[in-house]
């Protein structure tokens, strides 16, 4: 019947397609977070409850130094990218628009598009010869190369409030003698203020879970904790990885409820 | 320059929007001589151009060609932070993350006058527009009259030397409305500030302002007090407009209008030969006996009863509709009976000659 709209919940096997699907999703990290807590070394035999895990990677110098290294790189990156992107979503929705915009589009969400093996691989040839010339090796090109494919993820949610801001509020502004810079101050950046922050959480979570991009940039010694965790999983898999990433869980959903109440709440 | 003319002058303005090939004409040579602390008012229907020409007198628009003065300086082409002008948006435009408070006293900050100062001129204008009690409420938490209120307080607290507000009432209920329009009044006349009003609600135009420009077309087509604009329309567009008027054909012969052919009309300047066009309000129509020296034959088609008056439709002989606004008799008689053949009179003096 024409009016009877199309339901997928009333297919044949959609139930058993949905929980095989949703344990996929939910049983490994369940039992990921629950192992983090075995008393035992094995990561497969329940051997009682205990905190050990936690303990023994809190006072891992090695976690310690990539835990840093990590924030440093996603702190950095969700700023620099954060400011880019705000910029990026003035210059794109405040103006008529104008020829060559949808280049622009493309160009700032570049990295949503461009495989990441890619982009990784392109990184790693053009900083090479970037070292060779300066000889300079720190965590620079790991902040840069972070900073690059975190700005579309920093882009979208300040664009979206943006878009949802009443432009007689700047009028208003210019008409109480506000000049363009205090209008900014005053008026645009305070009512932008939760996609910034927005955009920047999802910047520094996008950075914190980086692998791909940090394998190939990374000089020696310059692990993060993903690519630290991806290393110890390789010789032998303990618990402490569990507790490690359970914690690493634990801050993304926090930083990412943060982000659904700053974006939902009225424009 | 005078004290009482000429404080605003408005000088053959013009407004185009869109690319060369495509240009429309928002507004299209625009004149006007605004005086000091006078309640003027744009009047039009929706599209005329009011919003351009009070955007140009703002700032937020530059003039395609053109002057705006104020008070003898030129500022057609200064930004809107560098004139002394002030706005009502139509939507009030309040800060949402700002006090009420601190909405009022945003235009006397970018200004950079000392605190104390700030907070005294605040505390003035709230009370000035009866909104002491809410200083520190947030915007979205007042009602629709309220935030009005705040938005006329946070344009009149810098003290600018006109304030122009863009249908400010019309987002409000009749009742609300009402109350508006006086308390708007009261507090132009204890400003002394000029106001530019917006408005295309011609009997709020004539209740309120000292003068009246109607726009039609993004021109103006008549300036006046409500009186002369009521009174004595220049054009067929005005008369429509402004109330309700009866439009006749009459042709010209020797300085008089020659009605359907049997009443002369003497006309005070007399246009050259052919024909013209008349305008009569229902309220000065008569209806008399029949054959009566100087009135109109006309048959009677329905009666509208409207309480305290009653119009009343009649056909002229050359098959044009007028209507007759009729008191309601004291003692409560019908009116004429459908298809009776009456005369229709009018003194000389009610009738306008229209330039069409
Ligand atoms: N920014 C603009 N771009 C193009 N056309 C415009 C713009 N602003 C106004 N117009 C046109 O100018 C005319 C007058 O508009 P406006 O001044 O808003 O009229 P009013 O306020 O009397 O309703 C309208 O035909 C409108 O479409
Ligand atoms: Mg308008």
């Amino acid at each position: 019947m024409a009016s009877r709209t199309f339901t997928a919940s009333r297919l044949p096997g959609f139930a058993t397609v949905a929980i095989v699907v949703f344990i996929a999703l939910y049983m490994p990290i369940a039992m990921l977070m629950i192992y983090s807590f075995n008393a035992g070394d094995s990561i497969a035999i329940w051997d009682g409850f205990s905190f050990q895990w936690y303990e023994r990677a809190w006072e891992n110098e090695k976690v310690k130094e990539v835990t840093i290294r990590s924030l440093v790189i996603a702190g950095s990156a969700a700023t620099i990218s954060t400011v880019a992107a705000t910029m990026a979503a003035l210059a794109t929705t405040r103006k008529k628009p104008f020829r060559g915009q949808t280049g622009i589009y493309v160009a700032i969400n570049q990295p949503l598009m461009v495989p990441e093996i890619v982009t990784a691989v392109a990184l790693l040839i053009f900083f090479a010869a970037i070292k060779v010339a300066t000889g300079y090796q720190g965590l620079g090109y790991l902040i840069l190369a972070h900073s690059a494919f975190c700005i579309p993820f920093a882009y979208l949610p300040i664009r979206a409030r943006l878009e949802g801001m009443d432009l007689t509020l700047e009028t208003a502004a210019a008409d109480l003698y506000a000049t363009p810079w205090w209008t900014f101050r005053r008026v645009t950046l305070p009512l932008l203020a939760p996609g910034i922050v927005a955009g920047m959480m999802l910047a520094f979570v996008t950075s914190l879970d980086d692998v791909v991009i940090t394998l190939f940039v990374k000089s020696a010694g310059q692990d993060t904790l993903p690519t630290y965790l991806l290393a110890q999983i390789r010789r032998q898999v303990t618990g402490e990885v569990n507790a490690i990433s359970t914690v690493l869980l634990a801050l993304t959903v926090i930083l990412l409820t943060t982000f659904f109440l700053l974006t939902r709440k009225r424009s | 320059m005078g004290s009482d003319d000429g404080f605003i002058e408005i000088i053959d303005v013009t407004k185009a929007f869109g690319p060369a090939d495509r240009r429309v004409y928002a507004l299209g040579g625009v004149a006007a001589t605004i005086r000091r602390g006078e309640f003027f008012t744009l009047l039009g229907p929706s599209g005329c151009g009011k919003t351009t020409l009070l955007r140009l007198i703002a700032g937020f628009e530059l003039p395609t060609s053109g002057e705006i003065r104020l008070d003898g300086q030129e500022i057609g082409h200064l930004p809107p932070f560098r004139r002394p002008v002030n706005t009502v948006f139509q939507n009030y435009a309040l800060f949402p993350h700002m006090t009420v408070a601190q909405n009022i006293g945003f235009g006397l900050e970018m200004l950079g006058k000392p605190k104390a100062d700030i907070a005294a001129t605040v505390e003035r204008m709230l009370a000035l527009v009866k909104m002491t009690d809410l200083a520190g409420r947030r915007t979205d938490q007042l009602s629709g009259g309220q935030q009005q209120r705040v938005a006329l307080a946070r344009a009149l607290a810098p003290q600018p030397k006109v304030l122009l507000l863009d249908e400010p009432l019309s987002a409000l209920d009749l009742k609300l409305r009402k109350e508006m329009q006086v308390e708007l009044k009261r507090i132009q006349l204890e400003t002394g500030i000029t106001f530019i009003f917006v408005t295309h609600d011609q009997e709020e135009a004539l209740t309120m302002s000292d003068r009246i420009a109607v726009m039609s077309g993004g021109k103006i087509l008549q300036i006046g007090t409500p009186r002369e604009i009521y009174a004595h329309p220049t054009n067929r567009f005005v008369a429509d407009f402004i109330g309700e008027t009866n439009f006749i054909r009459a042709r010209v012969q020797g300085g008089k209008a020659i009605v359907g052919g049997e009443v002369e009309v003497p006309l005070p300047a007399a246009p050259a030969q052919g024909e013209v066009t008349l305008a009569i309000r229902p309220e000065h129509l008569r209806l008399v006996a029949k054959g009566t020296a100087g009135a109109l034959t006309a048959t009677v088609g329905d009666a509208v009863y409207f309480g305290t008056d009653s119009h009343v439709h009649l056909t002229l002989g050359d098959g044009t509709g007028i209507v007759v606004r009729q008191q309601t008799d004291p003692d409560g008689r019908e009116g004429p009976a459908p298809g009776s053949v009456l005369g229709v009179s009018f003194p000389p003096a009610a009738v306008q000659v229209l330039e069409d």
